[in-house]
């Protein structure tokens, strides 16, 4: 044990590491220097500097989770077709960049071959940002790369082409918590039934205070079940969110069927145009079914199809739906507009149409 | 392996169809091809685990406490709770390991990080996780500690995990984007790197984030999911090169670009000329970007560069989904010193969140709680209208300050008009 001890040693502490070693030299050249880019073709984009350098940015979709053989023959392409540099964009596409023009038709065609998709720039849709879902979470709902690659499987012609009025972002997440963030349709896991409580684990895995403090609807409060301190839930004031399981994993609140899927649209974090904003619900109740989900791939398809018939050019959804009104949404993707819709958290009030504004 | 012990998967084999590259596909070569049995075992067992996650609908893996020698954090360790069937992958925890700033590589350092995680973990790697870290999904709990000790050679650092300062990003940036009005590079390196302790040593009441976006794009969605945004700027005018301006005009015609440039201006500060050339009234330009996407040839951010700060972003958990607001509407960011002075702005906030926050709340719901004015005077920055969309609209407030305040703000803005005149 103590030679064990003494053949550990204390870590290096350096933290989030130097990236200019890992870049391109045309791009370490250019650093802060470039003048404009273009768009030539989908998964394509040339960058132009003021030095007069280019660059050819050619971006392709994967599996997100790579296993290593996938990973080598990223990097391997990386070698043959790209000077071996490569860089990861925030939805888990890979980036190849070449300052030679006639290199990019050949690493597409490598790429191509090897069974990746290029595309996700522009006007298109981007690959989907997700989670860990089954695979490696320990709270989910639902899981992430499967719903992800069907529906991308479905989806895939709209990422290789740019043929929608502006980008789209989608998103999905395993549970309430919505690691997966925000996107123009955002498919994230609903629960629908409070947790059912195992009372003999309670006391003994869960800390309770902090449990019955992480409520947010205050609906949680500790009581004596069977003899035994345990927690109980107020089932007319939760509103099933699973905010508690995560602390006590006896309150399970994933169940086969009432855990089920919602649909948010017109979450846009940039600032272009009109101020970022969040994700509106615009459909649940949506089965969570493995291993394709159609349900839900059937509504984003629905989304899609509207918007890109109804939408002006640059209109990303939410500029969209601001142009054209909600019950304007609703009409034009058949989705049934419920009470669940009208919001009741705090500053919902903000949420209702003050006014005369209707469109009939 | 032995064949014999294969997990049918009959449910997972149905991602194996359609175009999309299936990562089913790549687990199962990982089980059928890899040379090493140890990793065949692992992701044999692991497909068998999520196969019965789809027949049952539930996940199956729970949290514990692992970490290596000297860290608190920066493991997430996953236990099965059904590894009694599973057993080659009933410890299969992660290790987030914090990527430079944009996300660069070289292939030789992907094969070489490649090669390490084949001799200690599963093969299985993320680039990237929602936070931003490199995942490298599934090794045991020694694993784990070889493994980082291997990369921790050659460069590498885990990332946050917990109550703590958490793995920043940043986007593409300056290395290749003409928009781009900072060294993202720069400003994330000096915010996470200041505070290496903070990401390794989990004692904060709940996670931190930095996200940095060279323009207001925000690629990196940092006023919704981080505390501490940091978003490229500029303050003078715009640069307008009406040659270009004409070439896209003749281009795409009038109409398009007064459909979509001029007329799609949130605050209508362009017009477009009889004679095809753009006028720009900047002193109600908001920086939304909107006009540069569309004209990327004609139009470009301004010479005077900088940030905006915006404090306070995070999703649902626990009271809704806030954003981050205006702290800083602008700072210089060129010189050694006002690089200090970011560094500064952000200890004092993580420390003010640290001794006010409630356990497991973000800075954002800190600030909801307590009142932005209240934040604002523990972090020692001055009131500024762009902080706000509209003043108070609601009578019930005490105002005996008032005197003071006025006073302040009037000798601020001589101060101000002082220093410019220089």
């Amino acid at each position: 044990m103590a030679e064990q001890k003494a053949a550990l040693r204390p870590p290096i502490e350096s933290g989030c590491p130097d990236g200019f070693q890992y870049m391109h030299p045309a791009m370490r050249k250019n650093y802060g220097q470039w003048k404009f880019h273009e768009h030539p073709r989908p998964g394509v984009l040339r960058h132009v500097a003021h030095s007069g350098d280019e660059i050819w940015t050619v971006k392709a979709g994967t599996q997100r989770i790579l296993d290593s053989y996938t990973l080598r023959k990223l990097t391997s392409i990386g070698d043959e077709f790209a000077d071996g540099f490569v860089r990861f964009t925030l939805r888990s596409n890979i980036e190849y960049m070449v300052t030679d023009q006639a290199k990019v038709e050949p690493l597409i065609k490598a790429l191509e071959d090897a069974g990746f998709v290029v595309g996700g720039t522009a006007n298109s849709v981007a690959m989907i940002s997700h989670t860990q879902g089954w695979l490696h979470c320990d709270i989910p709902g639902t899981d992430a790369s499967g719903v992800v690659k069907a529906m991308m499987d479905e989806l895939i012609d709209e990422f290789k082409n740019c043929n929608m009025p502006n980008r789209v972002h989608l998103t999905t997440s395993c549970c309430q918590i919505n690691c997966g963030g925000q996107g123009d349709i955002a498919i994230n896991v609903q629960h629908t039934k409070p947790p059912k409580i195992n009372h003999d684990l309670v006391s003994n895995v869960c800390e309770r205070p902090s449990v019955v403090a992480r409520c947010p609807v205050a609906a949680i409060r500790p009581a004596q079940v069977n003899g035994k301190p345990s927690l109980e839930v107020d089932e007319k004031k939760c509103i099933c969110c699973g905010a508690c399981f995560p602390p006590c994993p006896p309150m399970q609140i994933n169940d086969p069927i009432h855990t089920q899927l919602a649909i948010w649209v017109g979450g846009n974090h940039s600032n272009a145009r009109s101020k970022p904003t969040f994700q509106k619900l615009v459909a649940a109740g949506i089965p969570n079914n493995p291993p394709r989900w159609p349900e839900a791939t059937a509504i984003v398809k629905q989304i899609l199809k509207a918007y890109k018939e109804g939408a002006k050019d640059w209109e990303r959804i939410n500029d969209w739906i601001d142009r054209i009104g909600w019950p304007r949404f609703f009409e034009v993707t058949g989705l049934p507009f419920t009470k669940y819709h009208i919001d009741n958290w705090r500053g919902a009030r903000n949420s209702l149409n003050a006014s005369t504004h209707i469109r009939f | 392996m032995d064949k014999s012990k294969i997990h049918p998967t009959p449910m997972l084999d149905v991602l194996e169809d359609g175009p999309w590259p299936s990562f089913i596909s790549g687990f199962k070569r990982m089980r059928d091809e890899h040379p090493e049995q140890r990793i065949n075992e692992m992701a044999n067992s692991l497909l068998g685990q999520l196969e019965h996650s789809y027949e049952t609908r539930k996940g199956y893996w729970k949290g514990g406490t692992v970490s290596v020698f000297g860290y608190g954090g920066g493991i997430i360790p996953r236990f099965s709770e059904v590894g009694h069937a599973f057993p080659e992958s009933k410890e299969f925890h992660t290790l987030r390991v914090q990527p430079p700033p944009g996300n660069y590589y070289t292939t030789d350092m992907l094969n070489q990080l490649c090669d390490s995680w084949e001799k200690h973990g599963s093969g299985m790697i993320t680039f990237h996780g929602q936070t931003g870290n490199i995942m490298f999904i599934g090794t045991t709990t020694k694993g784990t500690q070889h493994f980082f000790d291997e990369i921790n050679d050659y460069g590498w650092d885990l990332g946050g995990a917990g109550p703590c300062v958490r793995t920043a990003m940043a986007c593409v940036g300056a290395a290749r984007c003409e928009q781009s009005c900072t060294n993202e590079h720069a400003v994330m390196r000096h915010l996470v790197n200041t505070f290496t302790d903070d990401v390794h040593r989990p004692a904060l009441p709940y996670k931190f984030k930095f996200k940095v976006s060279g323009c207001p794009n925000d690629c990196m969605n940092s006023i919704e999911r981080s505390d501490f945004a940091v978003i490229g700027t500029w303050r003078d005018d715009m640069k307008i090169d009406q040659d270009e301006v004409k070439a896209f005009v003749e281009l795409k015609g009038r109409d398009y670009v007064i459909d979509n440039v001029t007329t799609r201006c949130p605050t209508d500060c362009m017009t477009l000329n009889d004679d095809n050339t753009l006028t720009v009234d900047n002193k109600n330009c908001v920086r939304c970007m909107h006009c540069l996407n569309v004209m990327t040839k004609a139009l470009s951010p301004g010479d005077d560069k900088g940030v905006t700060i915006l404090i306070g972003g995070k999703r649902t958990l626990k009271i809704g989904d806030l954003m981050g607001t205006v702290v800083v509407p602008f700072m210089k960011l060129d010189t050694a010193e006002d690089y200090e002075k970011i560094v500064d702005l952000a200890s004092e906030t993580i420390d003010f969140f640290a001794e006010n926050a409630l356990e497991h709340e973000r800075t954002g719901e800190m600030i909801e709680r307590i009142g932005l004015v209240n934040f604002l005077e523990g972090v020692g920055v001055d009131v500024d209208p762009n902080m706000v969309n509209s003043p108070r609209q609601c009578s019930y407030v005490r105002m005996d300050g008032w005197d003071e305040e006025a006073e302040a703000w009037f000798q601020r803005k001589a101060e101000e008009k002082a220093a410019a005149a220089g």
